[in-house]
């Protein structure tokens, strides 16, 4: 009875923990051209996600500001980090693949292009054991489509 | 004879051999339920109670002329004698059942606040409220302008009475909807203070007793309410069934709720007339085996006896609290005086949901989150909680391994 959660290690990996405790791209840009907010109504996690684009359209940086768990704190770092520099449809496309990652554990029919982005993603893969806790994972990236496609709300119900 | 004294604390290990779920192991571990205030378990009679009417004396009730029909209808009536004696009610026709508390709350709202209320009337409710007391009188004040107040609550996490009254004072209040027990803080409400001043401003008062009615025996007459909700599967029985309790004058003033067989003396297609409370409020087939199921987790609960119960969850919660007090980096929200087998904390550094989630991998089922109970979390400057809630089958090694596992929760996330 006295161990460590050390199977929960799967979920809880120092990359998440160390995301979740210290986000770099938790801030609001000093400019920015689309943002959306996402709340979990069933939990009360809220997310607000900010989005630059660079003249050739290219996500140019992305920022965000969340009030939930670990999970959702880290994924949403982490989305950060791999969204930089890619197209709007590259970024949706990161989406479904990653939201497919979460689900299952794994995306066998992902585009092997994505494969760089989606190893740093990886960690995030054990949420799918937890199936109340995937949409934890998955909130920033509904706020960052949904600001993509101009609405202002996303909810990942 | 020794009339002096009687047992006060419950068996506890007696009482786990009547829940058969408390043997199952989840996740390797052995289930320590504390999210008894969600749902609570149910004992070994309600499962067979419901399972022998199923199988020896099932029919739909107050319809047909035959063996059946009339046995499950004794057995539908009798749980409505044994919720009336449970609440002390006068009459067994002020019980009516509803699916659940939600229910009852609404059918008070349509039917009292939109049949009884006027507009430019005001209904109270309080800071501590379950969604389920807030948005059907939401709805009811963007309908038909009644208004809304919310009495405030202290840091403390009790009923602030100076800004309870003061919001009676003008007169204009027909209600005060309030919950009797918070299912965040645990804290009880001063029933009886809240319905001598409310009567005294000419207002009628309705208990959401979900919480409070598994922990303390209610008596309707002594507290001297007017209506009083309550639901089944809280108190170890099955889901789907719940009580409203009003005082009869008051129930035959209300229009009917929702409309359909049951609830008619007669219908042509110019006009209906209504049965006597409470089928007026009961229309359609009811939950005729949640009822039967209803009556026999009342009879258990009976046959332990509220004093037991009390003295049991009592002395859980002082331990609860010592505990978790001394857990460093964990803080329990609410610091009522009179307070039932709830405690909701937050845990330095982790956010609630991690918290359940590792508290599970160890077996702990807790709840994490607003607990439909948003603008009382935000209150307290939070988004959500963990909740550890308690029952009968609960032991103090629970909450020592609680605390314990709480321990290792720190320094998982330090």
């Amino acid at each position: 009875m006295n161990d460590s959660f050390d199977d929960l290690r799967d979920l809880y990996q120092e990359v998440i923990l160390d995301h979740g405790r210290r986000p770099r791209h938790a801030r609001k840009p000093e400019s920015f051209d689309a943002s959306a907010k996402g709340d979990n109504p069933m939990c009360g996690d809220r997310i607000e996600v900010w989005v630059k684009y660079a003249p050739d359209g290219t996500i140019a940086d992305t920022g965000f500001q969340a009030r939930g768990c670990a999970i959702s704190v880290a994924s949403a770092d982490l989305m950060a980090e791999t969204v930089v520099g890619r197209s709007k449809a590259d970024a949706r496309a990161l989406f479904d693949a990653f939201r497919e990652m979460a689900r299952t554990g794994s995306c066998p029919h992902c585009d092997a292009a994505l494969a760089e982005p989606m190893e740093r993603l990886e960690p995030l893969a054990g949420v799918h054991e937890y199936p109340s806790r995937v949409k934890c994972a998955t909130l920033a990236w509904h706020a960052l489509v949904a600001a993509m496609e101009g609405n202002r709300e996303a909810s990942s119900e | 004879m020794n009339v002096t004294t009687r047992p006060a604390m419950l068996d506890v290990a007696r009482i786990r051999e009547d829940f058969p779920i408390l043997a199952q192991k989840v996740r390797g571990k052995p289930l320590v339920f504390l999210d008894s205030a969600a749902s609570a378990q149910k004992p070994r009679v309600v499962i067979e109670a419901m399972r022998q009417a199923m199988e020896t004396q099932y029919a739909n009730v107050h319809r047909g002329l035959h063996w059946m029909s009339e046995r499950t209808t004794e057995a539908w009536e009798a749980a409505r004698d044994a919720v009336a004696a449970l609440i002390n009610a006068r009459d067994r026709h002020e019980v009516v059942f509803t699916r659940n508390v939600t229910e009852s709350l609404n059918l008070m709202a349509y039917s009292y606040g939109r049949g009884v209320l006027k507009p430019g009337q005001a209904v109270v409710i309080s800071g501590m409220e379950h969604h389920s007391n807030i948005v059907p009188w939401q709805l009811l004040r963007d309908e038909r302008g009644i208004e809304l107040r919310v009495a405030p609550i202290t840091d403390a996490g009790e009923l602030d009475m100076h800004g309870f009254e003061a919001l009676l004072a003008d007169g204009r209040v027909g209600l005060v909807s309030m919950t009797h027990m918070s299912n965040v803080l645990g804290t009880y409400t001063p029933a009886e203070r809240i319905v001598r001043m409310a009567h005294a401003h000419g207002a009628r008062v309705l208990f959401d007793g979900a919480q409070a009615v598994v922990h303390r025996r209610v008596d309707v007459q002594a507290l001297d309410c007017d209506f009083y909700a309550f639901t089944g599967h809280k108190l170890y029985g099955p889901t789907g069934i719940g009580v409203l309790w009003g005082r009869r004058e008051l129930l035959d003033a209300m229009p009917p709720f929702l409309g359909g067989g049951e609830m008619i003396s007669s219908v042509s297609f110019e006009r209906s007339t209504w049965a006597e409370v409470p089928h007026k409020f009961e229309a359609g087939t009811p939950p005729i085996l949640e009822g039967i199921g209803l009556k026999a987790a009342i009879d258990y609960v009976q046959s332990i006896g509220y004093d037991a119960i009390a003295a049991h969850e009592l002395s859980l919660i002082d331990h609860a609290l010592t505990r978790l007090d001394a857990v460093e980096g964990v803080h329990v929200l609410g610091r009522a005086q009179d307070r039932g087998g709830v405690v909701s904390f937050t845990v330095d550094r982790a956010h609630a949901h991690d918290v359940a989630t590792l508290l599970d991998r160890s077996g702990i089922a807790v709840r994490a989150g607003h607990h439909c109970a948003e603008p009382l979390v935000h209150r307290f400057g939070l988004d959500s909680t963990a909740r550890a809630s308690f029952a009968i089958y609960t032991t103090h090694e629970e909450i020592d391994y609680l605390a314990d596992t709480l321990t290792r929760v720190r320094e998982f996330f330090k």
